[in-house]
């Protein structure tokens, strides 16, 4: 496994490089973004999330600049663009990840139905149990499949019997297409898998606790290309029942997995549309120029 | 000369080497057309000039002080009488002790028998000859050295190579030091051990569980080894260790992951370096205060509630030692879970899991390897310490498992009997260092088993 | 969709439970550290509250008539008339005027009593110096006795018990309301060395010990400990030697001091002969004891020297030990100077293996040089703390302050090196 995920994320990696440039004689860098002023359709009818006016600080710096957006319900939406452009920052918001960086603070207002995310009343706890997360690096823990599974069920106290539990762990195991692989070996430790189970096995993780929504950032970015096809088959699967959002590097996958992409740029929120639109026709230059690989 | 006068003697004459070798290198290289034509720079000429001075003739010194002790002896020893001849190196010792009393003066020539002062006057003599013998030697030896580098300061001769092999092997003999110092440790206990076991079974050292190595009255005395069972300074060492690792493992941890997981920034801050105050108090200082405050006031508080306490209960010892070893613990414990990796925290906390939940149930199984670790270090800690036991615990060896009873410890017995005038040769001294032997053994096993855990330990996460 | 609705509803069920039992974990967290704090406060407090009267002496001053006849004594000068003379008899001549109505020899004796034992012989050094005092009428300072030191210090203290009777202390409290008796800075603590008696026992001689010893632990340990540090790191091939001498370094860190002092009595004064109580030997063992902690911290000190450093002094091509030597040792000499500081301060408070070698002998004189007799600053508090007269507890505690603060300073030290010498790259 060890071979073959060094070799998948150095190339997971390249695509973090810039695209080949062919030098264009208008530079996109030098586009003047207007702040909050996002293209496209950022609003939607039936919001699960409603952000509005969403500012991050790390200490002084401003990561996140004045954006405005919705989620819908049900609905797979993509966050992309060049690194460090602060989408995996507003990612974390989503589910308050952000609160164990001491120096971040977050501004706006976001609701979740219509609740505020940022209540100094709201728990936290029950927020996170609504709002699930996976990682871009998998991170099981250092104990059985089963238990990686079941911790989450285990302290919020969801199974009342034994049997219950077992349902809950074959089940999201089911989920996330794992349960072929891995009921044999439900003790064996999960440390032991390779890199795309694992980061299934994160995701069954996240769905035992029956989320609302499910945060992914660039969850197949250190995955080879087969495992990051059943992951992504996974998420299009997953996208009947829950609330998706996807921070990704690779293009093709926000195509292939969302319903609405949204680009950032150095912290703004570009554009937002139905994913076809985005590709097909972007309104923004700045949108267009990443796209066809003018920067990365 | 004494040695303490010799040192920098040498010393001068090898900065002098220096000078003059590095003189001489201008000299040499001046008509040549300047330095560059020279293999190597004057410094290097000049140092290897100093190295050349330096080394043979320290090599020596050290050489002759360190056995000219022990030749003199012998050489003394053997002007007596032969009819006074010792017959065993306890009364040797006594014999030369007087003598060097008498040439101290501290001892009236008067006093004591015709051969004991001759003696006397024949050590006074020898040793002041040992000195010149030994200062001309180490100058001639010293000067030797210079000259011959200071010949050889030629443009052809590479000096920097010679200066930067020899730094290199000096070097290295430092580094090698640690395995000497070990040699000297393992050779220094193993002879008198094995000396002792001549005496004293080796079944009766391990298993007899009565330990009074006092009781030898007499020589002839029936039994007049006395006791050398190992047993109950074995238990009173786990006793109060246990007792300390009682307090320090809680303590340590739990306040390393308040300070890791849970403090703001100044905190942590501010009572880290707090907490590292308690490691860097001398053990004397523990022992004061385990013997003068926490003894009494554990027993009055003991009777208070109608129990009975020894005034050196291994109670006291054992909870001063804990607090010695809590910063320890919680050096090595904090370690150990800032290596476990954010993004395990993180999957936690992504799942709606609290801090404790995340901390109990995934940071700490995934660090307990390196805990058990830290624990073992710290377990070795408190058997090797010394002070506080000796100060606080008692010197009766009571097989007990009562914490308000006086125990003994193996550290304690070996201060204890090592401390003061030494008959050297008998069971009781030697079964000082058949201790020593056990504890370095119990103590070497534990480190390394610990470190071995905790470098497994890291590289999993590495 | 329910589903999820129900779990929420689990969820926000437990959470009242969770927090509880996160609260509690956070107080047992808050709680062991306070442990921790409070231990280390009730030990300085305990600490300051014993030794802080180790700082003051008592003292009886008397305007002493010294009366030749009365003294058996004609000429100062004259050391055999000296050592039959009386020197009691005028200062007990001089306190009796205080107290008319106690002649009885009794009395008497029991007036001296309230004297230590050194006053005679402050007299006598008194007369040595100034033969010319005889006869004369001198106003002295003499050191009171111990029990009476207890007494005009500790009276309300239950933990020390009164030993003068009650005569004695009523004299005691008539002569401190007259201001005879009196106290001050205990100046005593810091020119002399041990005694047999509290009032006269100072830590000069401890201290000048532990001096030379680290003066000996220094001049060996950190040079040996940089070479070492920097074979290992630079010049150390990957082999089995060098694994070796690792693991040795790595355990020597953590054998028992007391060992380290069976290696002194074996080997150095056992093989080599060399003399027991001396400085010299305890530098070395404890040297010995030190290397490895200043191997240790020089190495990580070398460590994080940037390799781009090393590798721009090689692309000038100089050889490896110009490297080491040129850059490597100065940039990483900070770290090595705190290292091997705190190791000294380690030694500096360590005692165990010195008991072995030795320096637990009762000496009088402040020592002279590497090879004279000597104790040192741990050890002193130690003989004076297992001592059974009261006087030296808090001579002990004393001890410990002078002890503390010597260490202290010695990290602040290293501390403020580190601040000063830090380099950032």
């Amino acid at each position: 496994m060890n071979t073959m995920n060094s070799g998948i994320s150095a190339e997971a990696e390249n695509q973090d490089e810039p695209r080949a440039a062919s030098v264009a004689e208008h530079k996109p860098e030098d586009t003047v973004i207007e702040e909050g002023k996002t293209v496209g359709k950022p609003f939607s009818d039936d919001p699960k999330f409603k952000l509005r006016n969403v500012e991050v600080f790390y200490d002084q710096a401003r990561a996140i600049k004045n954006i405005s957006l919705d989620i819908g319900r049900n609905e797979v939406i993509a966050f992309i663009g060049p690194s460090g452009c602060g989408k995996s920052t507003f990612l974390r918001c989503l589910n308050r990840m952000n609160d164990s960086i001491d120096i971040c603070r977050v501004k706006g207002s976001l609701a979740l139905d219509d609740h505020d995310i940022y209540d100094p009343k709201r728990d936290v706890v029950e927020l996170r149990a609504r709002v699930g997360m996976v990682f871009q690096k998998p991170n099981p823990f250092p104990k059985s499949i089963y238990d990686n599974v079941a911790y989450g069920p285990r302290i919020h106290g969801l199974a009342n019997r034994k049997s219950e539990l077992d349902d809950i762990v074959e089940n999201s195991l089911r989920k996330a297409g794992l349960w072929e692989e891995a009921k044999d070996r439900l003790d064996a430790t999960a440390t032991g898998m390779s890199g795309g189970q694992q980061q299934r096995l994160c995701i069954a993780r996240a769905i035992a606790v029956s989320p609302e929504v499910i945060l992914m950032d660039e969850p197949c970015s250190a995955l080879d290309p087969i495992a990051t096809a059943r992951v992504e088959e996974l998420i299009a699967e997953m996208s009947e029942s829950y609330t998706i959002v996807i921070v990704t590097h690779s293009m093709q996958q926000a195509a292939r997995v969302s319903h609405r992409t949204a680009y950032f740029h150095l912290g703004h929120l570009v554009e937002v549309n139905e994913t076809n639109k985005v590709f097909t026709s972007p309104q923004h230059e700045l949108t267009e120029s990443y796209i066809t690989g003018r920067f990365g | 000369m004494q040695t303490a006068n010799l040192l920098p003697l040498v010393l001068v004459l090898t900065l002098v080497a220096y000078g003059l070798a590095y003189m001489r290198s201008r000299a040499v290289a001046a008509p040549l057309g300047g330095i560059r034509n020279l293999k190597a720079l004057p410094f290097y000429y000049a140092a290897r000039a100093a190295l050349w001075c330096a080394i043979p003739a320290l090599i020596v010194l050290a050489v002759w002080s360190g056995f000219e002790g022990k030749v003199i002896q012998s050489i003394v020893i053997a002007s007596l009488p032969q009819d006074t001849w010792p017959d065993s190196p306890g009364q040797a010792s006594l014999i030369l002790s007087q003598i060097s009393n008498v040439a101290a003066g501290n001892l009236n020539p008067d006093f004591v028998p015709d051969h004991i002062a001759g003696a006397a006057s024949l050590l006074e003599t020898t040793e002041s000859r040992s000195e010149n013998f030994k200062a001309i030697l180490v100058v001639l030896i010293a000067v030797l050295g210079a000259t011959f580098a200071w010949t050889r300061v030629a443009p052809h001769i590479n000096a920097r190579k010679n200066v930067e092999t020899t730094l290199r092997r000096i070097f290295f003999v430092c580094a090698a030091l640690a395995v000497l110092t070990t040699a000297g440790i393992v050779f220094s206990v193993i002879l008198e051990t094995l000396r002792f076991f001549d005496r004293v079974p080796i079944t009766e050292f391990l298993f007899s569980t009565s330990w009074s190595p006092q009781t030898a009255l007499r020589a002839d005395q029936v039994g007049s080894e006395g006791a050398f069972g190992v047993i109950p300074l074995f238990t009173g060492t786990l006793l109060i260790s246990a007792i300390a690792l009682l307090v320090a493992v809680p303590v340590g941890l739990l306040s390393a992951i308040y300070l890791s997981e849970y403090a703001s920034k100044r905190m942590r801050s501010t009572i880290k370096p707090i907490l590292e105050l308690l490691a860097g108090i001398p053990t004397v200082v523990y022992g004061f205060f385990a013997a003068l405050t926490v003894a009494p006031f554990i027993r009055d508080l003991a009777e208070m509630v109608g129990l009975e306490a020894s005034s050196q209960s291994a109670l006291a010892a054992g909870l001063v030692m804990g607090i010695m070893i809590v910063p320890f613990v919680s050096s090595l414990s904090d370690d150990v879970i800032n290596a476990v990796p954010q993004n395990m925290r993180d999957g936690s906390l992504a799942l709606g899991a609290t801090q404790s939940e995340t901390m109990k149930k995934v940071i700490f199984p995934a660090a307990l390897p390196g805990i058990i670790g830290g624990i073992l270090l710290a377990a070795s800690r408190a058997i090797g310490e010394t002070m506080i036991v000796v100060m606080a615990a008692g010197l009766a060896a009571n097989l007990t498992a009562n914490p308000l009873e006086s125990v003994t410890t193996v550290t304690v017995q070996i201060a204890t009997l090592l401390v003061g005038d030494q008959e050297f040769d008998s069971a009781k001294t030697l079964s000082a260092f058949a201790l020593g032997m056990l504890l370095f053994i119990v103590t070497l096993l534990l480190n390394v088993v610990a470190l071995k855990i905790v470098r497994k330990y890291r590289e999993q996460y590495d | 969709m329910t589903d999820q609705r129900s779990q929420a509803e689990i969820v926000r069920n437990s959470l009242k439970r969770r927090y509880r039992k996160e609260r509690r974990f956070r107080l047992y967290g808050l709680l062991a550290i306070s442990i921790a704090l409070a231990s280390l406060f009730t030990l300085f407090a305990d600490i300051i509250n014993k030794g802080h009267t180790g700082f003051i002496k008592t003292t009886i001053t008397l305007d002493v008539t010294l009366d030749s006849g009365m003294m058996y004594l004609d000429d100062p000068t004259d050391e055999d008339q000296r050592s039959m003379a009386d020197f009691m008899a005028p200062i007990i001549a001089s306190l009796q005027e205080h107290f008319p109505t106690a002649d009885s020899a009794s009395d008497r004796r029991a007036l001296g009593s309230l004297l230590g034992t050194y006053a005679a012989s402050e007299v006598r050094d008194l007369l040595i110096d100034n033969p010319d005092l005889l006869n004369t009428t001198q106003t002295i300072e003499l050191p009171a006795h111990d029990r009476v030191s207890v007494y005009v210090k500790h009276a309300d203290n239950p933990r020390y018990t009164i030993k003068l009777s009650e005569q004695q202390q009523r004299w005691v409290d008539e002569l401190v309301e007259k201001g005879v008796i009196d106290t001050s800075f205990n100046d005593v603590l810091f020119s002399r060395g041990d005694s047999r008696e509290p009032a006269n026992a100072g830590v000069l001689g401890a201290i000048v010990g532990s001096l030379l010893t680290m003066l000996v632990t220094l001049i060996i340990s950190f040079p040996v400990g940089i070479a070492a540090a920097v074979y290992l790191e630079e010049f150390a091939p990957q082999n089995k030697i060098t694994d070796f001498i690792e693991v040795n370094i790595n355990n020597l860190a953590a054998v028992p001091s007391i060992i380290f002092g069976l290696l002194g009595l074996a080997v150095f004064i056992g093989l080599f002969g060399m003399p027991r109580s001396v400085p010299v030997v305890g530098g070395l063992v404890l040297a010995l004891m030190t290397l490895p902690t200043i191997i240790i911290s020089s190495r990580a000190a070398i460590k994080s020297v940037p390799p781009s450093i090393r590798e721009a002094a090689e692309g000038v091509g100089a050889s490896k030990m110009q490297v080491v030597l040129h850059h490597v040792i100065p940039l990483a000499m900070p770290g090595m100077l705190t290292g091997s500081i705190i190791g000294m301060a380690q030694a500096l408070g360590e005692t165990a293996p010195l008991l072995l070698i030795g320096m637990v002998a009762f000496i009088v004189d402040i020592p002279d040089g590497f090879f004279s007799s000597a104790t040192v600053l741990p050890v002193q508090i130690y003989l004076w703390a297992s001592s059974s007269e009261q006087g030296f507890v808090e001579l002990a505690s004393a001890g410990i302050m002078v002890l503390l603060t010597f260490m202290m300073s010695m990290n602040a030290l290293a501390i403020w090196l580190r601040k000063r010498l830090e380099r950032r790259w």
